[in-house]
């Protein structure tokens, strides 16, 4: 009896093994649908950001889908996502993409939020030879490294405020300028003082302040203190929501008197809404607005998208959102050319991606960031109470006039 | 090394101004952690998030069209009720335990208040606004935001209060008396458990006040409240528990000793630096200590 039931036993073991290794090698595409994953921060510091991003892939699959899926060898598919919380937390990210990788068999992988959860992340894509689409990891470490499975349809961090600092230059009569800068010390920011050390070294232009601001920091009056003191003609600051909120809270309160303040996450801080008119003449690096001239046929326009967006989830998508759902539409066309399920058919053809989105134009470098799309500037500008960002580089999409030099704190109403 | 500092001479009255205004609002809170180490003999992890609690208080004022600086009276009597609950609920259970426990039990509800705190008001890191201006002094050269003396004198006005409150009333006697001797307090009739109770509610309600002006003069984020409470224990540990002078200074010396460590070693160093004056303060200790017991053999 007892031979019996270690018999059976053993049968069934053998008998589920072996429909879990079917099953996870054909995971890939189950029926019509092909599966990505995704592990994402919807709980944690990140949350916010991570629905914006959850929401710009959802988007996407459902156009996706109802405009007549994605076509391989004749047959019509649809996308779908496997999503897991990663809490926020870089080792957690990691343990869910093993899990979706080896229980759930995903053989395609969409990014986390954020260059911290992406760095996580890659090292176990490359492992298992996955191709992973992600859309909010710009430290320029991820590109460096020569991972083979990782694309990135975002400009990468260097090349954030590099562009202020030309403008600079030139609001200066192409004479070089005094850079005061101040950047959190994490991968992000510090990618972004890089691309302002190269800027300056291109155009000549000196750095009078260099502060690296400790992740825990708060309080910037040290700095803008020794701002006022040495005059310089940009500042530059780096430092995710909270440097944002923090430096515009503080100048405004210290009256601190710069001709230029260029700085990244305005519009993830809510800059405009929460300080009003004290953001006005703020300078924003961001990788995507509505206004840009770029269609595709899922999509339409940049303002299209605005418009669905905000009709789906009620809120104006930021560039988060954007370049989420851009990632899809690249997965899409990246299968479609490879005409296969192959993982390493799919990663040439995603290597060889050439396509203009609503998002911008993607193409891919060497190192699996996106060359093809410039960077974008935006000003807070204000009428009354009401502050909006208005785009004022590169030229071609300019709507407004870059506003310089910033009018004294004494002579702001 | 940067000397600029040294260069302009004003940076220093500058610096001097920002920090010690900065030093008091973090003496305060740390001296609700020196009230509730003594007492009770906890070391509360949470209280940084409580801080932050009560800045969120003040926010959702701020929010509903109300000023956000009478955040300094709603937001105590909310915390107190809040540290009262707190002390029924996990502290009583812990509060004759070793230290460990105490600490992995307020290190729980740490993460459990993040987490409510994320959830109730969102991951965006946010700021109220005072809009109380700026006070211009030397010709303009010297600029302190008015948020930032109206939460010194705040926190001045509430730790004279306290002080007077510990002195005079029966509670406060009660607080003082258990410090001393919980066990002889006991005998002579002061009821412990209730002590407790309002000490750590005091506590709170301290965070709430500092969180309140913290919500006008810095930023506000779920996860933020552990450098606070990293902060309050250096101080508490540099000043010795129940003696709020002692906090005062020491919260005052910290904010200085940190602002011109900004600038003369350069902001990356700023933290670090009052790491380094603990451990020294640390090491100064150990010796005068070990000094001592040779004289008592």
């Amino acid at each position: 009896m007892n031979k019996l039931v270690k018999l059976f036993t053993i049968f069934i073991s053998a008998i589920t093994l072996t429909l879990a290794s079917i099953s996870s090698s054909f995971a890939k595409v189950e029926g019509e649908y092909i599966v990505l994953g995704s592990a994402i921060s919807l709980t944690g510091k990140y949350s916010s950001n991570g629905v914006h991003t959850q929401n710009g892939y959802n988007m996407a699959v459902e156009r996706i889908n109802k405009m007549g899926g994605v076509k391989v060898g004749g047959k019509s598919y649809k996308f779908e996502i496997i999503y897991y919380d990663d809490e926020s937390n870089p080792k957690r990210a990691a343990q869910l993409a093993e899990r979706l990788i080896k229980q759930d068999g995903v053989h395609y992988m969409l990014g986390p939020y954020s260059s911290g959860l992406t760095k996580a992340i890659a090292p176990v894509t490359e492992k298992y030879k996955i191709p992973m689409v992600e859309a909010n990891g710009a430290s320029r470490s991820l590109f460096t490294k020569g991972y083979k499975y990782l694309f990135a349809v975002l400009s990468p961090a260097n090349q954030y405020l590099e562009v202020a600092i030309d403008l600079a230059v030139e609001k200066n009569g192409g004479k070089p300028v005094k850079i005061a800068q101040a950047f959190e010390q994490d991968a992000f920011s510090q990618d972004v003082r890089l691309g302002i050390l190269d800027a300056a070294k291109r155009t000549g232009s000196t750095i009078i302040i260099d502060d690296k601001l400790p992740k825990e920091l708060n309080d910037m009056a040290a700095t803008l203190a020794k701002v006022k003191a040495t005059k310089p003609d940009v500042l530059v600051v780096s430092g995710h929501t909270k440097g944002a909120l923090t430096a515009i809270r503080q100048i405004s309160e210290m009256k601190v008197d710069v001709p230029m303040l260029a700085m990244t996450h305005c519009d993830a801080a809510k800059l405009s809404k929460q300080h009003g008119k004290k953001s006005e003449y703020a300078l924003c690096a961001s990788q995507w607005h509505k206004n840009l001239s770029y269609k595709d046929k899922f999509f339409g326009s940049g303002k299209k998208y605005d418009k669905d967006f905000k009709k789906e989830f009620g809120y104006a998508p930021p560039y988060q959102s954007a370049e989420s759902s851009a990632a899809l539409l690249v997965f899409k066309d990246a299968f479609e050319r490879a005409n296969s399920f192959d993982r390493d058919k799919v990663r040439d053809a995603l290597k060889t991606t050439e396509m203009q989105t609503f998002y911008g134009n993607i193409k891919f470098g060497p190192g699996g960031q996106n060359t093809a799309k410039p960077m974008i500037l935006f000003q807070v500008r204000c009428k009354g109470d009401v502050c909006e960002n208005k785009v004022v580089a590169p030229t071609k999409w300019a709507s407004d006039k870059f506003y310089h030099p910033i009018p004294k704190w004494s002579e702001r109403s | 090394m940067d000397f600029l500092i040294f260069k302009a001479p004003i940076l220093m009255v500058q610096a001097s101004l920002d920090g010690i205004l900065l030093g008091i609002l973090f003496a305060l809170i740390a001296y609700g952690m020196a009230l509730q180490w003594g007492v009770m003999n906890i070391i509360n992890i949470a209280q940084g998030d409580l801080v932050i609690l009560g800045g969120y208080i003040a926010y959702s004022m701020y929010l509903a069209g109300i000023h956000p600086a009478w955040g300094v009276i709603v937001s105590p009597i909310i915390m107190f009720f809040v540290g009262w609950g707190l002390y029924k609920l996990v502290i009583n259970k812990v509060v004759d335990r070793d230290l460990f426990i105490s600490i992995l039990a307020t290190f729980g509800i740490a993460i459990v208040f993040q987490q409510l705190m994320n959830f109730i008001f969102g991951a965006d890191v946010v700021v109220a606004q005072s809009e109380y201006g700026t006070t211009m002094l030397f010709d303009n050269s010297v600029t302190l935001p008015n948020s930032k003396i109206f939460s010194a004198f705040i926190s001045v006005l509430y730790a004279i209060a306290l002080v007077v409150y510990m002195k005079k009333s029966k509670l406060g006697r009660a607080i003082r008396a258990t410090a001393q001797n919980a066990r002889a307090a006991k005998i002579l009739g002061v009821d412990t458990e209730k002590v407790y109770a309002a000490t750590f509610g005091i506590n709170a309600a301290l965070c709430g006040i500092a969180g309140a002006l913290i919500s006008i003069t810095l930023t506000l984020h779920p996860y933020v409240g552990l450098p606070y409470t990293v902060r309050s224990f250096m101080i508490v540990i540099v000043a010795g528990l129940g003696n709020l002078p002692a906090v005062a200074i020491s919260g005052m010396g910290l904010g200085l000793f940190e602002e011109f460590a900004d600038y003369i070693l350069g902001t990356e160093f700023r933290i670090g630096a009052v790491f380094m004056l603990l451990v020294l303060i640390l090491v100064y200790r150990r010796f005068k200590l070990s000094k001592k017991r040779e004289y008592l053999k």
